[in-house]
Parts: structure tokens; sequence; C-alpha cells
């Protein structure tokens, strides 16, 4: 993975200094509420229901063990033991005192971490698929594109104060793993007639207008990609809305204007940035390039005995088909360590799970690990032959709850439990639902399935793209809870449609059950739950619930 | 007199700026004055008149040919917030080459002229309240910058390849 020289270590350092100063400053009464506000949250720092709440940014996802040991050190030492893992590959506390901050962003320098522009009005951490490298349907591994696109966005002078905040995705494989539709600007890399390049998408996003993105470019050589993303925000930066928050959003600027007048624009303003100082040349690719190398990998490794295991055991064999994915290197597969035990919350992770994942990092793979937007680790590079050992360790640990892409896997935002913004808490309703419908063998039976919860409209647990979509919404002071279902993410991205009136919280997981019941009284042989609805529409559903 | 920062300096400065909202203002011949846009294109050829730009100006090449002749050109922020006059400064720096003075302008506080005088400015108002002392020492918390902007000609990621 990425490794800072001293150049990047300077600038987080001074960083660190920076918003030392700011925070002292903010605590003598020098720097007004309002002064303080967008300084703090382009560090990470929101005020919370509890306490302040520190996001710490995790680029593209890529974590080795030792920033994950230094993460449950803070989580140790600064909060309740425990830390958690989002929706955009980033991780949260939760209880860190505003004074400790500092502190603890000092202790995230000395393991190349920061919380730069983990929120606020500016480009967020760029996210990407959680198999990049290593999945077999890969164009081009889109690590070196979002490590560039990290340096350019971070600090950039003129985009640290657009109109509202603005978050990249960046997918290199055939399936979208990355959710480059639902984002402000997603890249997919392609190969066009003059070699690599990038399908370039804008506006997209979730939130109070969830909107598809369009097309802006459908192949933008790999030179320009820095220039042309500049022209973008440029756009952006002058043109989005400021007058109103709900409406600042790019997306609203790109529906306002229309996809081909905006495009023109971009088009007007990238002529003067073309060819200029930022293109990319083929020595600084490869330079960022060199970090993400092929590891050396053991040839022909003896995949005898975990056949063997496989077909013995019921538990493994499970965890195989539904938490390990193929590696394009025969003899290796990629393991999902699902963040979904219904014991905690959806994403959270302990610290004695966060040592032990650390350690199994470097025993089994490479010393790394990913983040997925699912909210669930990934060691990406695990010999098929160690694959039963490492299960057994999970399986203790409460890390191997074998439903990875099930219903049982539910994104989860942490909602009114924990969020200010929140009209109703989300991660009850999870541990609600997964109690209710956990025999597996139905689980299983129910097939691939979406079901992700956010607490408000902010929809940070992307629930409009879930197949069943679940918000919690405010009714004269009560949280209620609105349910959407047809979402989709991926390659063919879809917004889920709202089935009708919202339920009190205690009916939901009887009202999933109806649903599920529906979809399996309907569905035609290995249809998924998410075709039936789009082969029989709602109607059926919503007989099923309200009738 | 009313102080500045200036080319990393705190000087005092004689430039009174008028607000849009003033009505014509009584100008003496002698004084030098920041009008806003309108107002100066009227007598844009005065030495002592500057413009003023909102954060919304629509910054054409027509309108470009006419600033380039401006002794200084003054950028409004509103609310600090309010990030747009950045890209105006980029834009006439970069774009049309303007050489004379770019100055910050409205609710400019110490923690964005880094920013600022990366894209491009080089003179600062500070909101009045605010200490030019102790902005004047955070102007460069940053020794390091990915991008190449008005301060540096070329992005890192450039200047890492040539060296490697
Ligand atoms: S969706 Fe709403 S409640 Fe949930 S984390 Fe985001 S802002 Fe908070």
């Amino acid at each position: 993975m990425y490794q800072y020289d001293t150049y990047d270590q300077t600038l987080v350092n001074e960083r660190v200094a920076q918003f030392k100063d700011q925070t002292q400053r903010y605590l003598a009464g020098d720097l007004s509420e309002d002064e303080y506000r967008p300084l703090r949250l382009q560090n990470g720092v929101y005020i919370q229901r509890h306490a302040p709440m520190l996001r710490v940014a995790i680029p593209y996802g890529m974590l080795s063990a030792r920033q994950l040991r230094t993460l449950a050190h803070i989580a140790t030492t600064y909060d309740k033991g425990y830390a958690h893992f989002t929706t955009r590959q980033n991780v949260q506390f939760n209880w860190i005192p505003l004074e400790k901050i500092p502190q603890v962003l000092d202790e995230l320098a000395q393991v190349e971490m920061h919380a730069i522009q983990t929120s606020g009005n500016c480009i967020r951490n760029t996210t990407t698929d959680q198999f990049a490298g290593i999945a077999a349907d890969e164009v081009a591994d889109p690590r070196p594109w979002c490590e560039l696109i990290r340096q350019w966005s971070t600090l950039h002078p003129e985009f640290a104060f657009l109109p509202r905040k603005f978050k990249i995705a960046v997918n290199g494989a055939k399936q979208d793993r990355a959710a480059v539709q639902v984002h402000d600007i997603g890249l997919e890399l392609v190969q066009g007639a003059q070699g690599l390049a990038f399908k370039v998408w804008v506006g997209g996003g979730l939130g109070r207008t969830p909107l598809i993105a369009d097309v802006i470019c459908e192949a933008l050589p790999w030179q320009h990609l820095i220039t042309y993303l500049e022209a973008i925000l440029r756009v952006y930066n002058q043109y989005g809305r400021r007058d109103n928050k709900y409406k600042a959003r790019i997306k609203i600027l790109v529906k306002a204007l229309g996809v081909d007048t905006f495009r023109a624009r971009v088009e007007q303003e990238w002529q003067e940035l073309k060819d200029g100082p930022s293109t990319l040349t083929e020595q600084a690719v490869t330079y960022a390039a060199r970090f993400f190398h092929e590891p050396a990998r053991t040839q022909g490794v003896d995949t005898q005995a975990f056949e063997q295991a496989r077909a013995q055991n019921k538990a493994f064999s499970r965890f195989v088909t539904n938490n390990v994915q193929a590696h394009k290197v025969s003899g290796y597969a990629a393991v999902t360590l699902s963040l979904k035990h219904p014991s905690h919350a959806p994403g959270d992770i302990n610290t004695q799970q966060m040592t032990l994942v650390a350690d199994l990092a470097e025993s089994y793979s490479l010393g790394e690990l990913r983040v997925s937007h699912n909210q669930n680790l990934v060691l990406a590079d695990v010999r098929l032959d160690q694959l039963f050992e490492l299960w057994q360790i999970l399986d203790q640990h409460q890390l191997a709850s074998p439903t990875v892409g099930t219903l049982q896997d539910i994104i989860c935002c942490p909602g009114g439990d924990f969020c200010n913004l929140a009209n109703a808490k989300s991660i009850p309703i999870a541990q609600a639902i997964q109690a209710k419908i956990d025999d597996l063998d139905y689980v299983y039976d129910l097939g691939p399935l979406d079901l992700n919860i956010s607490g408000c409209m902010n929809a940070c647990g992307h629930h409009h793209i879930g197949h069943i979509g679940i918000l919690g919404v405010d009714k004269k002071g009560q949280e209620f809870y609105q349910i959407s279902l047809g979402g989709r993410s991926g390659n063919q991205a879809n917004i889920g449609k709202i089935l009708g009136p919202s339920f009190a919280q205690e009916a939901i997981p009887e009202v999933i059950a109806k649903l599920l019941a529906v979809y399996v009284a309907q569905r035609h042989p290995e249809e998924t739950f998410v075709d039936t609805y789009h082969r029989i529409g709602a109607k059926p559903f919503k007989e099923g619930v309200y009738a | 007199m009313p102080k500045i920062i200036r080319d990393g300096q705190i000087v005092e400065d004689a430039w009174i700026r008028v607000c849009a909202d003033a009505n014509q203002p009584d100008t003496q011949d002698s004084q030098a004055y920041l009008l806003p846009l309108h107002a100066w294109l009227e007598e844009s050829a005065h030495p002592l008149r500057a413009p003023w730009l909102a954060s919304d100006t629509e910054l054409t090449d027509a309108l470009a040919a006419s600033l380039m002749q401006a002794p200084l050109i003054g950028i409004d922020f509103p609310d600090f917030n309010d990030g747009r006059g950045y890209t105006l400064a980029r834009q006439l720096r970069t774009r049309y080459q303007y050489q004379g003075e770019i100055r910050a302008l409205g609710d400019v506080l110490q923690d964005q002229l880094f920013y600022m005088q990366r894209v491009g400015f080089n003179a600062f108002a500070l909101r009045a309240d605010k200490d030019l002392q102790a902005a004047l020492q955070a102007l460069k918390p940053f020794s390091v910058c990915y991008q190449a902007a008005s301060d540096q000609a070329l992005p890192l990621f450039i200047q890492r390849a040539q060296g490697a």
C-alpha cells in the first residue's frame, strides 16, 4: 500500500500543529463557534450527541496492521474500547473529548493517518472497490489513481470552501463495487481507443434528492484525469448553489443546467487546464503504481486439505460460500470478516477484535486489510491452505458470521444513538431484524439481499440503493420508519421506491418478514429479491404488509 | 490609516472601500477608492480607482480585458465559507495573467490566508476585529503542497516523478 515519504509526513505533521493551534484559539475564545466549525469539520470533528465524533480517513479503504493497532490503542486510551467503520470506508470514534483530539491526531500521524477532509464542504476521502488489485474482473487497479486523487484533493487551495461536500469514487473492475453512479463524481476505468481511460459520471448522490449520475465523458484519456477533475470542481465551485444547503450538491447543478450544458461549461474550463502542469505523465503514474505492485505470492498452493475441510465441515463451508471471494491468483482468496455479528452494532469493532485482526492480517494476508463500503473488513490475500485455520480463529472472536451479502449483512448508519442529525435510531432496528430472521437456512434461501438503514434523509446508510431500504422519519416527535424497495447499487444502480405509509419501530421486523414472504411466494427459480420486485412491482408487496 | 497584509508584510493602506449599496459616493479626486465593479467601470481610467468583485461575478473575457488595467483588484468574501473568490483569483492570475495586486476583502480570517495566497491573492484586508500580527505568522502553516498553484509551478506528483 501507499507509504508516506517526507513530503506526506511533513504535511500531516504540519496539519496536526495547525489544528492544535486552532483548537487552542477556539478554547481560549479567540475563534468563534462559527469560525471554528469548518476548521474542525475539515479535520473530521463533529459535535455529536455525547461528545465530539472524530472521523479518521482510510484512503480508499486500505489499512495496514500497524495502523489498525493504533486505532485499537486510540479506542482503548481515548474512547470506550471500540470504533465504527462507515459506508465511506472511514472509521469513527464517538467519545473522544475535544481537548484530546489534537493528541489523537498526533498519534495517528505517527502511523501515516489523519482526519483531513473527512467532513466539511470539501473533497472527501476517495473510495473504491474493496477487492481492488485482486479482483479477476479488473480492467486496471484503481488504487494508484485513487492515491493521485488523494494528493490532488488534499488541502486543495481552490476547493476548500465548496457549496457542499464532494465525494469521488473510482472503480477499476467490470462489476461496479464502488457505487460510482451515486457519487458526485464516479470514475470507471475503461480500455479506451488510446489505452486506459476513465468513464466519468457526475451528479449522482443519495441524501434528500437521490439521483443516479449522468455520464459526462465516455473515455477520458488517463493523462487528463486531474485537469478534468479540476475543471468539474471549478464549475461547481462557481455555479453550485450556496443559498440553500439542501440544493447545494453538484447533482442539483447538473440537473438545473442539464448535463449537456454542464458538460459544455466543464469543457470550456478544461481548455485552459488541459495539458497544463497537472497533466499526468507516465512517470508520475508509475511512481504512484509502485506502491501497489503485485506482492510475492506462493505458486501452486496445495488446496486439497481446504477442499476436504469444506466438504466435511458445514459451518466452514457456509463461510467459504458467503465470505470468501475469488482471487485473480489461483490458490488465494479474499476473505470478508463480517462486522455484522448480532451482538454489536453493524460496522462496530472492539479493541480486542482490532488487535486480533491486525495480527491475522500479518500472519495470513501480507499485513494489510481493507474496509468495505458494506462496513466489513477484508483480508485480500489469504492462501487457501491457511483458510481453515484462519476461519477457526475468526469464529472464536465473532468475526466469522457467514452472512456476507445476505439479509444479515445489514448496512446501517449510527443513527439516533449517536448522531445529532438523526430522526430515529437505526442500530436497534438492524438488531431486531437480525434477531427476527436468523435461521441461516432461510437467510441463504433468500439469496443476495441488501438491506440498508439510515436514521435520516442524509442517507449515510445508503437506504436508497438497498433492495430493501429503511429510513428513519420523524412523525410528530415519534420515531417512524419508511420502507423503500427495489434500490440497487453497482452497474445497474437504481433508487428504491417508497412502499407506502411508515411504520412504528416495533412493527418493522414483522413488516420485513412479510415482504420476504411475498418474495418467497412469488419468485421464479433462481430469481433474487430485487429482480422479483422489478418483475412484479410494488403491489403484491403492498398487499402483503398493508392488508 | 488602516493596515493590511501585502506581500507578507503589514503595511498602511490608503484605499477606501465603497460598498455596493452605498449611494454614489462623494469621491475626492486625490483619494484612492475601491469601488464596486459597476461603478469602477464608469471611471476605470482613473489611477486612484480600483474595482472589487462580488463573489458571484461572472468573469468573462470582456470583463477580464477591462480589469487588466486596474491598479489592484479586490475580491469580496461576503462570508468566509463562500469559496467562489478562490476561483476568481485563480482565473485572474493563471488564465488572464493579471500581475497587479489581488486583495481579499470582507470576511477574511487568518485560517484561510494560506489557501488565498496559494490561488494568487497577495494582499489581505482582514476583518477589523482580527489580529494582523497573528495572521501574518499563520500565512504559511504548510511547507509542502501537493497541487500546482500560483506559488508552485508543478504538482508534487510530477516533481516526485522527475526526482525519482
Ligand atoms: S443518515 Fe442521518 S442519522 Fe444516520 S449517520 Fe447520517 S446523518 Fe446521522
